[in-house]
């Protein structure tokens, strides 16, 4: 199972962590990742706010230096980078006056046929959760966290397609998997306030505060999320939240990958979890997966 | 042979494009052409009186009308030759108006075309052979599929002018869905005080045979002569023994969901669906009787004092003959479970109006208290959607379903009246009362009953502490909105019947990408199909409230009694006809056909004193479709009115 790797800007820089927790994980189930060479911005907020044309070049200019490589799909795990990917390759497929313009900027034909796959759904769906749980060594019991989609990674259906819009399952069918309990909550697709981080905190505090407080009258000890910009609006804020709206949240944001290397035996050490501003280790210590 | 040439102006649809005198002038030029005219309006009564005139004074015999559609007025000038005394058929139409004038606009060029088409009809009509109608003879019976308030009005309406009607229904009582209803918009009636009334009506009526739990399975034939096939389901109660007492349903053990109360209440496994069912014999569900399931219990056998029940019935298929059909389906209810954002119809309190229909009926499941499904407890805050389903291109179907904002408002107006300190929210699109005291009800809903309308969607509903949170938008004040309710009831829109598509294939009507059953016309021939002798009424043609099924069901009836006080069916002699001779027995004409209207027949070749086989056509059958001369390698079948005569003369002309 071989892969061209797509970290994206956030993997290189805020998410740390799910780097490298991702290269732990695949590495451990034999899943090789081989880096796109050259790699360039994906097209997100940045680009598709400035040009549209912008957003759809920059994604297929990476896709073709993935084409270069011997391994034919493309893997990613930051949503947005997941999201400007599938799209980028949506347009290329069935726009042609798109395609042409494209094609004259990057300077080479493309029809959107390298395939993007999110990690969560590589783990799932291709290496499957079956072959999962035989790997299993350590399984995390006892605690529950509520798994957390955001807006990009299950949006818009026709284009991601690889799990329930409305009700996405497969990050609880892994943690499952792995002995979290994944509790029952409504917020699974809620927007945490995305890139607004920046430009307009106040959003994102409302927002954030909405779903940690949804986890925690749900019953959740933990967030388990799949996107940078998720996790670092909820624990990187979280601070600020408090203060704002005068709450007590302690609620540690994990990447799935995270949970999942831990569950495969691998050292805390090398997961990058003294990176988070809410530190987990205390609640990890009551559960027993770190001593 | 005198051909005449009849030019019509249409007023200056046709003479502001084309030049009509020159027209005539040219056609006045054409071989055997005697006479040619040009009138403001050649169907106006002085124009029709100018072509008789003119077959009179000029002994012509064949005509030319260069005038508009034949589908329009052929018919027309077919009676004009009929009253100059020739034969009807010896006519042709050259269409110069949605053919020519207009389509074009370059006058010259018009002109010149028109006179090729007359030129063509002049060919045409030369070739032409006096033709005769056909009769048939007319079945003076009515089918209606389907027993819900359209099939009983169609046929309360046959019977009264005293003709036989047969009603199937495939419920083990006729009534339909509006047996289930509560009241109705916008007079608040009971629904069930003016209903059963009818049922009761249409089962006592000499005139009227009713077949509940039964289908129709096939049908053949064709107006005025249609066979059709019933399967009488096996109900395991005789229909004569069986008095309607009760006593077996009341000792019944099994309890299953009431698909009459929408799974809100229960049933026995042998059951009535509702008190005032017509007939008033129970049915046993066999999925469910334990007889059925295991051989044990049988006490519904044992209690009955009249030994009506009867385990080994078996279905029974019918045969009949009818001369028309009217198609009253109905429809069913949009499956809102595709809908994500609402639980994908997993909660249990988001219900729909027709479960709320049960609900607010004080002689339904929870006695007319509005409950919430999942635990019993009244509901005070009551969230209704709009458009579940309809004006939906993405997850249900593009049109509007017409009766869902007025029995939202309906019921919105009913919670306040079974529980004063329940407030009702509405969350719509659009309002769309257009009918008789329409708006004025959902008016009277806003301002005497305090419904608060919301114009907006519903972006998620979740389950949180027991409550269901509503969000939307309310788009005229651009707020968002988060309603805690105990209920939710959505609006959800009428669909096809699942095999509607089957049925029409059964009964050679068209049907839409919806299912929903076409019409002949939609303006002006809203009950009649392609299909003559079958007529639609009800929701199985659009979605349609009370009112409009009826006046549907009447329209339908007086259609079909139109039919069936003919003495006899007259038939378009414009069909195939098989040359014997020339045939070779290949039954590709067979196979071409979609009517099934051609039949092989043996005949004694004098010749080669030996038999062969043939095609023959079925007059009555054939609908001068032409499919068949188009397959026959020997030329040998022609349709009348389009003979390859004709045809080749008019190609010649070209």
């Amino acid at each position: 199972m071989k892969y061209a790797y797509y970290p994206g800007c956030s993997l290189h820089s805020t998410a740390k962590e799910y780097d490298l927790s991702t290269k732990e994980v695949a590495s451990a189930l034999g899943i090789e990742l081989v880096q796109i060479p050259d790699w360039i911005c994906c097209g997100a907020t940045p680009a598709h706010i400035t040009m549209h044309l912008l957003s759809i070049a920059l994604p297929v200019k990476n896709l073709l230096q993935a084409k270069k490589m011997d391994s034919c799909e493309v893997v990613t795990c930051c949503a947005a980078c997941f999201s400007r990917l599938k799209i980028a390759n949506e347009f290329m497929k069935r726009d042609p006056e798109h395609r042409e313009k494209v094609e004259k900027i990057v300077g080479e034909p493309y029809r959107g046929e390298v395939k993007v796959r999110h990690f969560l759904d590589v783990l799932a769906n291709v290496f499957g959760l079956k072959n999962l749980k035989e790997k299993i060594v350590k399984e995390i019991k006892g605690l529950k966290a509520a798994c957390y989609y955001g807006c990009l990674l299950t949006r818009p259906k026709d284009v991601t397609g690889f799990d329930d819009l409305e009700e996405p399952h497969l990050m609880d069918d892994l943690m499952k998997t792995i002995g979290v309990e994944p509790v029952k909550w409504p917020y699974k697709t809620e927007c945490c306030g995305a890139s607004f981080s920046l430009t307009k905190t106040d959003i994102v505090l409302k927002l954030s505060c909405d779903i940690l407080q949804m986890a925690e009258d749900e019953g959740a000890e933990a967030i388990v999320v799949a996107c940078p910009l998720c996790q670092s609006n909820l624990d990187l804020r979280q601070g600020m939240i408090n203060k704002k709206y005068n709450k007590n949240f302690n609620m540690p944001i994990f990447y799935f990958t995270q949970l999942v290397a831990l569950s495969l035996g691998i050292e805390p050490e090398k997961l990058g979890l003294g990176k988070h501003i809410v530190s987990p280790m205390a609640l990890l210590k009551k559960k027993g997966v770190v001593v | 042979m005198k051909i005449g040439v009849f030019v019509c102006h249409c007023g200056t649809n046709i003479a502001q494009t084309v030049d009509v005198e020159e027209v005539a002038k040219a056609a006045a030029k054409l071989p055997k052409v005697k006479f040619a005219a040009t009138y403001k309006y050649m169907c106006s009564s002085p124009g029709q009186a100018l072509i008789v005139e003119a077959i009179k004074e000029k002994a012509l015999d064949r005509i030319v009308v260069s005038a508009c559609s034949p589908n329009l007025h052929e018919k027309t000038f077919r009676k004009c030759l009929e009253d100059a005394g020739i034969n009807a058929y010896l006519v042709e139409m050259a269409n110069i108006r949605e053919h020519c004038s207009w389509v074009h606009r370059d006058k010259l060029e018009a002109t010149r075309k028109a006179i090729e088409l007359v030129r063509l009809a002049v060919a045409k009509v030369s070739r032409s052979r006096p033709l005769e109608k056909t009769y048939v003879p007319i079945e003076k019976k009515v089918l209606i599929i389907g027993g819900g308030i359209s099939g009983i009005q169609s046929a309360i309406d046959i019977a009264f002018a005293k003709y036989p009607v047969v009603i199937v229904e495939r419920e083990p009582s006729i009534g339909g869905r509006m047996a289930g209803f509560d009241k109705t918009f916008p007079t608040l009636d009971c629904a069930a005080c003016i209903l059963t009334p009818k049922m009761v009506t249409v089962s006592q009526n000499k005139y009227v045979t009713i077949h509940t739990y039964s289908e129709v399975m096939e049908v053949t034939g064709h107006v005025g002569d249609f066979t059709v096939k019933i399967r009488k389901k096996a109900r395991a109660v005789d229909l004569n023994k069986c008095t309607g007492c009760g006593a077996c349903f009341a000792k019944c053990p099994v309890k299953v969901d009431s698909e009459f109360d929408m799974g809100l209440g229960k049933r026995t496994a042998i059951y009535v669906p509702f008190p005032q069912a017509v007939p008033n014999v129970p049915v046993i569900d066999r999925e469910h009787c334990l007889w059925f399931q295991k051989k044990a219990c049988g006490a519904c056998k044992k209690v009955c004092p009249f030994g009506a029940i009867e385990y080994d019935m078996q279905d029974e298929i019918i045969e009949e003959k009818f001369g028309a059909i009217i198609v009253a389906t109905g429809f069913t209810q949009f499956d809102h479970s595709v809908y994500g954002e609402y639980g994908y119809g997993r909660y249990k309190d988001v219900i729909t109006g027709l479960h709320f229909e049960r609900m607010v009926n004080s002689s339904g499941p929870t006695g007319g208290k509005i409950a919430r499904p999942s635990d019993g407890k009244s509901a005070k805050d009551v969230v209704f959607i709009h458009c579940i389903g309809s004006r939906d291109e993405q997850k249900g179907v593009p049109y509007c379903s017409r009766v869902c904002c007025m029995y939202t408002a309906k019921h919105a107006l009913l919670l306040k009246e079974h529980d004063k300190d329940a407030q009702a929210y509405v969350f719509y699109i659009d309002i769309r009362a257009a009918g008789k005291n329409y708006e004025e009800f959902v008016k009277k809903v806003q301002d005497e009953y305090g419904a608060i309308y919301l114009r907006g969607r519903v972006s998620r509903i979740f389950e949180k502490a027991g409550k269901l949170i509503v969000r939307g938008a309310d788009t005229l004040s651009g707020a968002q909105i988060e309603i805690k309710a105990d209920l939710v009831v959505l609006a959800t829109g009428l669909v096809a019947q699942d095999d509607a598509a089957t049925l029409a294939q059964m009964l050679h009507i068209p049907y839409d990408q919806n299912r929903l059953f076409t019409e002949l016309h939609p303006k002006l021939a809203p009950v009649e199909t392609i299909t003559n002798g079958i007529f639609l009424t009800g929701a199985c043609q659009s979605p349609k409230d009370i009112p409009d099924a009826v006046a549907t069901a009447s329209a339908a009836s007086v259609k079909a009694l139109g039919l069936l006080i003919q003495d006899r069916l007259e038939k378009e002699p414009l069909i195939a006809k098989v040359d014997t001779d020339l045939c070779s027995g290949c039954k590709a004409c067979v196979t071409a056909c979609p009517f099934n209207a051609i039949e092989m027949k043996e005949v004694e070749v004098k010749k080669l004193k030996r038999k062969k086989s043939v095609a023959e056509v079925v007059k009555g059958v054939c609908t001068g479709c032409g499919n068949c001369t188009a397959v026959c390698r020997m030329s040998a079948i022609d349709l009348e009115g389009f003979t390859n005569r004709q045809i080749i003369e008019e190609i010649e002309a070209l």
